[in-house]
């Protein structure tokens, strides 16, 4: 079971990768906020609890493995990144700016921590199961984590590494769909309904948990049961809320893309701050 | 470089695939971050004996070309030292972009078998026959593409890319090939193999053409043209010294290839060319055709990847010397 303070302790780090990520979008004035809101609790989890990983020694052999596919979250792991000292906060500044390492899709080749380069969607999925199956092979006891979009659960691509998962055993994997069940052009239900993702995985013989995606006590107890399992791979579906953070961001209904103003970047800070002061006086 | 030209040009006995296994074998038996993957494939390309030598690393994915590049990438990003097989048309044209992307982009370390390389794809058909496969990858950034000639050049070119970084496409014919060269050839990537030396015009030539074209100019010497002939198995990066120094020498250059013209050798070389020596150049490819089924003797035929059509185009482009 996990302690209060554990929890306060991850709620804390969520609320700031949320203030660090709008500020990095603020500054810039656009960017993919609706995704990268919506992972922020789960990252809090891996980074703040579950992830075995070196921030001074980022290609440690034997840490834990994170694929970010939907790889305009990116922003969301930078925070995370810089709040774990992999780099300095103000790095977070350069987001998208000419020259920068911070490119709004994940690029291994560019940014220290990031261990994946992602974007083209579906395809992170294949690559985490390479990775899953090369540590396989080494006899590492390390685990890969794969987020996945709901969306992006529509590209074929996902559905062959997820049998290929399957059928090579890989209890080392663990993937989350952010189920904020908004895509770019709108909802998924209207446009191609992914229907019961838990479900579906199920039947590609994957053990499947659905979870609230912003309650890091439910996603960190998920982690542990998917660690437990052996023989195969592991889902956890997140119900999360596209924006999930900034009100503005989550009643906005085309929340994939947006702009963000200086006032806008102020207002969430402002929300963000309210939230966290009521985490730390909890 | 020592490359040593066979005494007789003759169809090997041993197929390329098996050839292939037998590298693959004796690399893994070295090297246990050697890993095979292939899309259901593993007897079409006669590696079935790797898969019984090596089972927890060989990993046919089933029918997914386009999971299996992701996984060898991904496999690679651990440091194994992936090979990853299908047919090329479903080796390059089904996975462009996880090609591009997961493992050119991403700079990661995956060598892609294509195998069957146009017209030799022959009863299979116009699906199966990868006319375009070269050109696509030739888009990609730093990708290095090659064409082993015979089962000499494939086992030193292999070996040698097992010992390399990058993302490397190998376009390989399955069955016998005519040996072109000795026991104890060694190549260099990126460096054209001149197979004979003449005056008059050059011919480039990569695959089954390299022996069309050594035909074409034993042709052409009895009509007095002395024809060299270039083997440029490195499509990317192409050895751009020896075309210019062909177009300075011969003043005249023919390239043959089993292959779309477009985007692929005749395409290279054209480019060299026009940015450095202007020279009347014509080429021998399929003229931006489908494939089609049939032996490969018609296809050949039909799409004037043959000796002949060599000598009529040099006949062309000696004409058209300045």
């Amino acid at each position: 079971m996990l302690s209060k303070e554990k929890i306060r302790e991850m709620e804390t780090l969520a609320l700031n990768i949320r203030m660090e990520t709008m500020k990095a979008f603020g500054n810039l004035g656009f960017g993919h906020v609706g995704g990268a809101l919506s992972i922020v609790d789960t990252l809090a989890v891996l980074y703040g609890v579950e992830m075995n990983i070196d921030p001074k020694n980022p290609d440690w052999e034997d840490r834990d493995w994170l694929i970010c596919s939907k790889g305009h979250a990116g922003p969301a792991i930078y925070s995370s990144l810089a709040l774990k000292g992999y780099f300095p906060l103000e790095e977070l500044q350069t987001l998208n700016k000419p020259g920068t390492k911070l490119p709004s899709h994940c690029d291994k080749n560019l940014t220290i921590g990031i261990d994946m380069t992602t974007g083209s969607l579906g395809q992170g999925a294949s690559l985490a199961v390479g990775v899953a199956l090369g540590h396989k092979l080494d006899q590492r006891s390390n685990y890969t984590y794969l987020i996945l979009g709901d969306g992006e659960c529509q590209e074929g691509q996902v559905w062959e590494a997820v049998l290929y998962a399957a059928q090579v055993k890989l209890d080392n994997l663990i993937t989350f769909v952010d189920h904020n069940k908004k895509q770019l052009d709108g909802y998924v239900k209207d446009i191609n309904d992914m229907g019961e993702i838990k479900g579906k995985f199920e039947s590609f013989d994957w053990y499947a948990q659905e979870v609230d995606g912003s309650n890091v006590a439910e996603i960190f107890e998920a982690v542990e049961k998917a660690k437990a399992q052996k023989g195969k791979p592991s889902v956890i579906v997140l119900n999360t809320v596209k924006g999930q953070g900034w009100s503005f961001a989550e009643n906005t209904v085309s929340n994939h893309h947006m702009t963000v103003s200086p006032e806008q970047m102020e207002e969430a800070l402002q929300e963000l701050e309210q939230k966290l002061k009521k985490v730390v006086q909890s | 470089m020592s490359a040593i030209l066979a005494k007789q040009r003759v169809k090997e006995e041993q197929e390329m695939r098996n050839v292939y296994c037998q590298c693959l074998l004796e690399l893994a038996g070295k090297d246990p971050r050697v890993v095979v993957l292939d899309a259901d494939l593993m007897s079409s390309m006669g590696m079935v004996p790797f898969g019984k030598a090596y089972p927890a690393r060989t990993f046919n994915v089933g029918i997914q070309e386009a999971n299996m590049i992701g996984v060898a990438a991904g496999l690679s990003a651990t440091g194994k030292i992936p090979f990853a097989h299908s047919f090329a048309p479903f080796a390059s044209r089904r996975c462009f972009d996880q090609i591009f992307l997961s493992c050119g982009y991403a700079n990661l370390n995956v060598r892609i078998i294509g195998s069957d390389p146009g017209v030799t794809a022959a009863f299979n058909g116009g699906t199966h026959m990868p006319i375009e496969d070269l050109g696509i990858l030739r888009t990609v950034p730093n990708i290095t593409l090659l064409e082993p000639t015979d089962s000499i050049m494939l086992r030193d070119l292999v070996k040698q890319t097992a010992g390399l970084y990058g993302v490397y496409y190998i376009r390989l014919l399955r069955k016998n090939a005519i040996r072109i060269y000795e026991e104890g050839s060694t190549f260099e990537i990126g460096k054209a193999v001149e197979v004979k030396d003449g005056s008059d015009v050059t011919i480039i030539a990569t695959g089954i053409m390299v022996e069309e074209a050594l035909k074409a100019a034993n042709i052409l010497a009895i009509e007095g043209i002395n024809a060299r002939v270039l083997n440029m198995f490195t499509l990317k990066p192409i050895d751009k010294a020896a075309i210019i120094r062909a177009a300075q020498e011969t003043g005249a250059i023919v390239t043959a290839e089993n292959h779309n013209i477009i985007n692929g050798l005749g395409s290279a070389v054209a480019e060299v060319i026009a940015e450095n020596v202007l020279v009347p150049l014509e080429r021998v490819g399929v003229n931006d055709h489908f494939g089609e089924v049939g032996p490969q003797n018609y296809l050949q035929e039909k799409f004037g990847l043959t000796a002949v059509n060599i000598v009529d185009k040099v006949k062309k482009a000696v004409a058209r010397k300045l």
